[in-house]
């Protein structure tokens, strides 16, 4: 198992190297002078300029630029951000929190109604059951998140007026961010009503969020299921008698689960893009919105460093992904 | 004798189209894809025709009409206007073009780059195959929105720049594949005989196995096609893609945002409109693989 570990970890450093790359590259490859670009409209004099670029290191050869700026990397340094001034990994990290719980809610959403339904699909196939839940996990992976989360709104917050339309707890609450989890954070405050704030605020944007992997999950999970159904073992099961829900629920269901768990893993890149949108119509403070209003206000160390931490982020969940897959299927390790 | 040979060749190619729309025609959603796909395809060759009205005249006095069936909706306007005074029907319209045009370049770039990036590195194999490869993987490290939103920062916003990004970043998919495909393919010995036969690598590369890796790339080049249509849908939302006055799907739900509650129609419309091509395209597309991939068949 350690030199599977191991195995998989040499793997990534040329990845993360090639992402350290197309992430330094980018802000080299703009139109312009960077540090013109940095200075803005305000414009900058020659010598300031020439100090800047000293000072910056913009006067080293490309390939001495890339080394400091993986060294600084290294560090921890990850710039700062031009319109805030503060450094940009604070400002990732205040807002992660409320990508990470937008992003889990989402995802056992997807889970939670995506397995019982691929499972149900498989077992009753052909049914009525089986041929609705597939169209409508057809129509669910069609779908463009942003117009659906728009359809949302107009039903449930302006014609229902049940949930807000942004934001991630009502303005009438203040607490201090202990964890950063507002769900977390509203129950440790122990205000009235600040928990159900949060949550019927979470809900619309979790729904949207979690609709393409939930189309994914249900999907993959029934035809795991029908596969694993004509195994040899499940038959022998059958065979000897064993009671149709001891087959389905213990034989078919823990094998047809080893795809299904790396569908749902690898389903995070799916999730940090439809974070993207999602942050953007419910005005969710998280990353999303975030990289969405640095490209719009040319906030380049912020893009460069943000696109940097999210494909890492993205890269060691994957990772993740493929060691929790090696620790349940003994054959992966071997190979 | 050579005669003969041609006239097999042609009635096996009619056999194996007999059996492709076969086992095409057992998944009825998939003909009605075909069919929903076939009317876009004709509503966006003869929008001229069909629009009743310029996607780009606007009526200055009928600014946000509902559609006819509500009060205060007009006859000429069947499906309502925008906040400018546009028809919607004729938006529409127009926008399949768009759709269509952006499916077709997208997948094409993506298509021919991914072939012949995966052909050499499966054929090479070696450091050519690694470094390929290791780029490859880079690529789908990122988020595919975040990449192509990116990318367009850096190209400026566009139409144009947002095709190329969006094409940039399925590469990888196209060229995954075909190297799994050539490298199944080189170990048969068709493959061998024509090189003792004296083919040389191109020869090899592209009339000896690309031909019989085709049936993965056409299913994926269909599932890369909707997804191309949302991608791109998402990318006019977000203010980086086609940019108005065009009546591109996406940009016209981003400039219908604020009206999206007095005005249910503006962003409705457009919305389904990508809903439906998007869904009858993924219908088409697992037509075609359960039609083209012969373990699936069983199963």
């Amino acid at each position: 198992m350690v030199r599977f570990i191991l195995s998989k970890l040499l793997y990534l450093v040329p990845t993360f190297l090639g992402i350290t790359i197309i992430a330094f590259g980018f802000v080299r490859i703009l139109p312009g002078d960077p540090v013109l670009l940095m200075a803005g409209e305000r414009g900058v004099s020659p010598e300031r300029h020439a100090e800047l670029s000293a000072q910056l290191g913009f006067d080293k050869p490309f390939i001495m630029q890339y080394f400091d700026f993986l060294g600084r990397l290294l560090q921890g340094d990850f710039g700062n951000s031009l319109v805030t001034k503060k450094p940009v990994l604070t400002e990732f990290l205040a807002l992660f929190p409320a990508t990470v719980e937008l992003g889990l809610c989402a995802i056992i959403i997807a889970t939670l109604i995506g397995v019982p339904v691929g499972v149900l699909a498989a077992i009753k196939r052909g049914s009525w059951f089986d041929q609705l839940s597939m169209t409508t996990a057809l129509v669910g992976f069609s779908m463009p998140i942003f117009w659906w989360g728009l359809l949302l709104i107009i039903f449930f917050s302006g014609f229902l007026g049940w949930t807000p339309v942004s934001g991630r707890i009502s303005l009438m609450y203040f607490f201090p961010q202990v964890t950063g989890f507002m769900l977390i954070d509203s129950l440790l405050s122990g205000q009235d009503g600040a928990f159900i704030s949060a949550v019927s605020h979470l809900i619309l944007p979790s729904v949207v969020l979690a609709t393409i992997p939930l189309a994914v999950i249900a999907r993959q999970t029934r035809s795991a299921m029908l596969e694993v159904m004509g195994e040899d073992y499940v038959r022998t099961a059958r065979a000897k008698g064993m009671p149709s829900r001891r087959v389905i629920g213990v034989h078919a269901l823990r094998n047809a689960m080893i795809p299904v768990v790396t569908t749902i893993g690898l389903q995070i890149g799916v999730l940090m893009a439809g974070a993207i949108l999602t942050e953007t119509i419910f005005s969710w403070p998280g990353i999303g919105k975030w990289m969405i209003d640095s490209i719009s206000r040319r906030d380049y160390p912020v893009v460069q460093s943000g696109l940097l931490l999210i494909a890492g982020m993205v890269m060691v969940v994957n990772l993740l992904v493929d060691l929790t897959y090696g620790l349940i299927n003994p054959r992966i390790r071997a190979s | 004798m050579s005669n003969s040979a041609q006239m097999s060749t042609a009635a096996i190619r009619r056999q194996m189209l007999a059996e492709f729309w076969f086992y095409f025609r057992q998944n009825r959603g998939a003909v009605v894809g075909l069919f929903v796909f076939i009317l876009l395809v004709l509503t966006a060759i003869f929008a001229p025709v069909l629009a009743p009205h310029s996607p780009a005249t606007q009526y200055r006095d009928a600014l946000l009409l509902p559609p006819f069936w509500q009060e205060g909706g007009r006859a000429e306007f069947l499906l309502g206007t925008d906040a400018v005074g546009r028809d919607m029907l004729s938006r529409l319209i127009y926008g399949a073009q768009y759709s269509l045009f952006i499916g077709i370049v997208v997948v094409s770039i993506a298509l021919f780059g991914g072939i012949f990036i995966g052909l050499v590195a499966g054929f090479f194999r070696g450091w050519v195959d690694a470094v390929i490869m290791r780029v490859m993987d880079i690529i789908l490290a990122f988020p595919s929105l975040l990449l192509a939103l990116v990318l367009v920062a850096v190209l400026g916003p566009g139409l144009t720049n947002a095709m190329i990004a969006i094409a940039i970043v399925y590469q990888p998919h196209f060229a995954r594949l075909t190297r799994a495909a050539v490298m199944s393919e080189m170990k048969r010995e068709y493959v061998t005989a024509a090189r003792v036969a004296g083919a040389g690598n191109m020869r090899l590369m592209f009339k000896t196995i690309l031909p019989n890796c085709l049936a993965p790339l056409i299913v994926q080049a269909t599932l890369s096609f909707s997804s191309a249509v949302l991608d791109s849908a998402a990318l006019g939302f977000l203010g980086m893609g086609a940019q108005p006055p065009a009546p591109e799907w996406g940009t016209m739900l981003a400039e219908a945002r604020e009206f999206i509650l007095r005005a249910w129609w503006v962003v409705t419309f457009p919305g389904l409109a990508i809903l439906t091509s998007v869904l009858a395209i993924n219908m088409m597309g697992d037509g075609l693989r359960d039609a083209l991939d012969p373990k699936l068949k069983r199963s």
